[in-house]
Formats: structure tokens, C-alpha cells, sequence
């Protein structure tokens, strides 16, 4: 059954809302932490805490520079989460559809029932 | 990871929303009364007959549910490889129109809870169903796993991704 419990971590680590925001900025390329900081309104040592939580769930790299480590979104995380939450879209839909087909005879019989008593 | 699926043009289908990655709302329309959907959702008898979808090649081996707040409900499901529960306390009954519950996947019990709150809403005889599923906070995650119990996780992570790899 495709349930939540792989990508919990994943999840988990999107929950925050400033996380999610840094995760979507970093879908235009790998940028240092004062860039984060800036383009998104956010004191630079909450970014620098938020990396570390999605670094640990695997969702950002780092690459070392010269000057300065600039962090990379790794996309195999999202694209399974993507990929969870299209089976689990599936699951639930196939799902209702049981459900519909169960209720509506429910409901058939029983007012096929009140007409008969 | 604004996941949304828009409305569709057929009031009956499914949608499925991701919200602020740890909560998913899923709404369907039945056209039927609340009290038979509230019905459905909680007699262990009609349950087994939705809940694990032939086309997903699992079967519900049995459903135990004790509907009233406190009580506790468990759903056995069988695939392929063996077998697997998921099992919860009721939070709140209100029949037909609400409902709210913990469920657990019994194989990592000790990654935390979904809470799932079901609302249903009736106009004239047609009921829409809103199910929110929240997720558990990464504190509340970390406070339930023990550094020891890290590994064993992943274990069980790798063992779930084969089994949902099997079920496509």
C-alpha cells in the first residue's frame, strides 16, 4: 500500500514553511547562504539552520568554493515524493471509486426498501 | 511543494491537495446521505469492501473497529509478500458528520501517527467528503525514534519501498 512512511523524512523536512521556500529558491541553481538570506527576508543564521535540516534529509548538497559553500538542491527526494504522491493519488482514488459504488447501492437498497415496507 | 489538483469539471472525482508538506486533503462527492458514507467509513463489515482496492493487489484480511471515542479500530491487509495492519484510536465521533482518528502503520509504529479528520457534508441527499490526513512534526518524530532505532528504520524504509515497488 503506498503510504507516507518512506518519505517521512522528506515530508517532514518540507513541513517547515521558510524550508519550503528555500528549497524552491534553489531550484534556479546552488547559491551561497547571505543569497538565501536576502532574496528570501530571512536572518542568515535561521537559513543556516534550515540548511542543516535539509541537508540531514538529503535534500540539499553542499559544494565547497573558494570563497564560499553554496548549496545545491538534490532532486531524487522530491522526485520521489513526487512519484509517492501520484501512488498514493492512485490509491485513494481507486479507493473512493469503491467506496462510491458501495454507498450508492447502500442507498438503492435502502430506499428500495421503504417502497416495499 | 505545492502540490494541488484543481477541482475537476466532474463533481464526483477525486482531489488530492499536499498542504504545507504534512497535511494531505483529499474530497470526493457521493451521492448519498452522510449518515450511509459515516457508515461505510466505520462498520468494519463495509470497510473491508473500499478500503484496500482490488486493482492495488492488496485484500483486507479483517477489520476490527470499536467506534466511540477511545476505542480502537485495525485493518489487516494481505499482499503478495505477507501481511500488514494499520490500526488507531478514534479522537471523535459525531456521526454523520464528523469523525477523527490516529492511524498507525504497525511496522513502523515508532515513527508517530497520522491524526485524520473526516468531515461530511450533506445538501440535498449528495454529501462531500473532506478527509485532512496530518503528518507527524519532525519533533515529534525524533522525539519517538532513539538514535538506536535509526538504523532499524531504514531497514524497514528499504523493506517498505520494495513492497510498494511490487504493488505497482
Amino acid at each position: 500500500m503506498g503510504h507516507i512512511w518512506p518519505m517521512v523524512e522528506t515530508f517532514t523536512a518540507l513541513a517547515e514553511p521558510s524550508r519550503l521556500r528555500i528549497v524552491e529558491y534553489l531550484r534556479a541553481g546552488a547559491r551561497p547562504v547571505g543569497a538565501i538570506s536576502t532574496a528570501l527576508h530571512l536572518p542568515q543564521p535561521q537559513v543556516s539552520k534550515h540548511l542543516r535540516v535539509l541537508k540531514q534529509a538529503r535534500l540539499v548538497d553542499v559544494e565547497p568554493r573558494a570563497q564560499q559553500r553554496l548549496y545545491a538542491l538534490r532532486p531524487e527526494p522530491l522526485r520521489e515524493l513526487g512519484a509517492w504522491i501520484d501512488r498514493y493519488r492512485a490509491l485513494w482514488e481507486a479507493r473512493l471509486d469503491d467506496l462510491d459504488a458501495l454507498v450508492t447501492e447502500l442507498e438503492h437498497s435502502r430506499s428500495t426498501r421503504k417502497r416495499k415496507g | 511543494m505545492d502540490e494541488t489538483t484543481k477541482p475537476a469539471a466532474t463533481p464526483n472525482q477525486t482531489t488530492m491537495q499536499v498542504d504545507t508538506g504534512r497535511t494531505i486533503i483529499i474530497t470526493r462527492r457521493f451521492n448519498a446521505r452522510a449518515a450511509t458514507v459515516f457508515e461505510a467509513w466505520t462498520s468494519a463489515a463495509l470497510v473491508k469492501r473500499w478500503w484496500a482496492p482490488k486493482s492495488h493487489g492488496v485484500s483486507v484480511v479483517s477489520c476490527e473497529a470499536d467506534v466511540r471515542v477511545g476505542g480502537r479500530y485495525r485493518y489487516v491487509l494481505r499482499h503478495s509478500s505477507g501481511e500488514i495492519a494499520f490500526s488507531g484510536e478514534y479522537r471523535e465521533v459525531t456521526p454523520p458528520t464528523r469523525l477523527c482518528y490516529t492511524q498507525v502503520f504497525e511496522p513502523m509504529a515508532d515513527a508517530g501517527a497520522v491524526l485524520v479528520t473526516l468531515t461530511l457534508e450533506e445538501q440535498a441527499g449528495k454529501t462531500l467528503l473532506v478527509a485532512t490526513e496530518v503528518y507527524p512534526s519532525r519533533q515529534a518524530r525524533e522525539a519517538a525514534l532513539s538514535s538506536g532505532m535509526e538504523h532499524g528504520m531504514r531497514e524497514t524504509l528499504d523493506q517498505l519501498d520494495e513492497l510498494v515497488a511490487s504493488l505497482r
